[in-house]
């Protein structure tokens, strides 16, 4: 496939929380502010390639009976690796982003492309798809954050927009986080279906762990 | 000391409830609380191995990763910890309580990448909670998992009837009615301090 066809896939056709709906933890808990949620999706983006990556190259070696365990165990590797270089150099994001960043071990995005295309594909394409991925996933971010921000805190980046003392602070707390999600998932369901197209395919299901006893979100 | 114990249950069930105030363990909160059965089935579960990984890693980290230096493994450690716990109760139920294992059997190999327990287990130190601290609050993590999730079936029952606007059906409805019950657990903040002071 294409490397630019893959990035396009990542951030829009295929985009792991708008389109997928998984990653849905992070993407409701930091995206209270710009800045994290834009740290957060950088993070995730750099595990996301390394774990492709190496996943990809590993493919033939790792037997069927044990490769989620695998998968898991190189993920946690670099998420370790992530978490030493955040702590070293950016102290304030590992403040920001807390528990979520031990935490992007168990993000499904990561386990779900490992399981849907890492094992299935080579090693350069993998790490693109990781790239695509991980730029979705910080995109979608930004766009949570920053209606949550704005409408919020009124700041964007922390520049100010709406005087301050207007800012509905509801928005930054977590029932408008769940809010948020709902209205920008709505918007995008009448958004595609005016294309022809459809929403939320619940094509991430294949890579889900909880797929069995789910009873689909719709 | 029975008192901390309490006010860590109270925070942990209502003030900080898991689900609906820390978004730990979205996707099983969407996706199983369709029917009361099954969301309580994967609550018991949930609150099984969180109680039982509280314990486990607790005793790895300080008598394994503390004295060795090992802490910077911490996250690596837990989740295979998880992830050997939960196979280890899924053989144990299999022989010793079958019956039990019929119910909860189909949920327990969901519950490794289910970011609530790795989190409970993570928090546990960031607190700096000690032995019967950590099993508190994984017990009472588990039971607000547990009450968000049989509320939310509630809600849910009722949505299945309403008829919301094309583009907000399935999904995004879902996620306005999380909010109104997330908005709800707000009104407990301060709750489990002054209960007991």
């Amino acid at each position: 496939m294409k490397k630019t066809q893959l990035i396009k896939n990542g951030l829009f056709d295929e985009n792991p929380v708008l389109r997928l709906v998984i990653g849905t933890c992070p993407t409701l808990a930091i995206s209270t502010t710009v800045l994290g949620g834009f740290g957060m999706g950088l993070a995730a983006t750099f595990v996301l390639i390394c774990s492709n990556a190496v996943i990809s190259a590993l493919r033939r070696l790792i037997p069927d009976k044990v490769r989620i365990p695998a998968y898991i165990t190189v993920i946690a590797s670099f998420v370790t690796i992530l978490q030493m270089l955040v702590k070293a150099f950016v102290p304030a994001l590992d403040g920001m982003l807390g528990i979520y960043l031990p935490l992007i071990v168990v993000n499904c995005i990561i386990l779900g492309r490992a399981e849907m295309f890492a094992s299935k594909n080579p090693v350069l394409d993998s790490a693109v798809d990781g790239l695509g991925m991980g730029l979705g996933f910080t995109l979608a971010l930004i766009v949570m954050a920053s209606i949550r921000e704005i409408i919020g805190s009124g700041t964007w980046l922390g520049l100010r927009l709406i005087p301050e003392g207007y800012g509905i602070s509801i928005m930054t707390t977590p029932p408008g986080g769940f809010f948020t999600f709902g209205i920008v998932m709505a918007l995008l369901t009448a958004l595609l279906s005016k294309r022809g197209k459809k929403c939320a395919s619940g094509a991430g299901c294949e890579g889900c762990a909880a797929r069995e006893s789910c009873g689909e979100v719709k | 000391m029975w008192k901390q114990m309490f006010v860590i249950l109270f925070t942990m069930v209502l003030t900080e409830n898991f689900v609906l105030v820390k978004f730990l363990g979205i996707c099983p909160f969407l996706g199983v609380s369709k029917k009361l059965d099954s969301a309580l089935g994967m609550s018991a579960a949930v609150i099984f191995v969180m109680v039982l990984a509280s314990a486990a890693t607790w005793c790895i980290q300080t008598y394994l990763l503390v004295p060795l230096g090992l802490e910077y493994l911490q996250t690596i450690v837990f989740i295979l910890v998880i992830a050997a716990l939960v196979q280890f109760v899924d053989f144990a139920l299999k022989k010793y309580l079958p019956s039990l294992h019929a119910t909860l059997g189909i949920y327990l190999p969901l519950i490794t990448t289910n970011c609530a327990v790795l989190g409970v287990t993570i928090l546990n130190f960031t607190n700096e909670y000690g032995f019967l601290e950590s099993l508190f609050q994984g017990l009472g993590a588990g039971l607000g998992f547990m009450l968000a999730m049989v509320l939310f079936c509630g809600v849910r029952r009722a949505l299945a009837r309403s008829k919301p606007p094309k583009c907000f059906e399935g999904l995004p409805i879902t996620l306005v009615a999380a909010a109104l019950t997330s908005l709800t657990f707000m009104g407990f903040s301060g709750l489990a301090e002054n209960l007991f002071s």
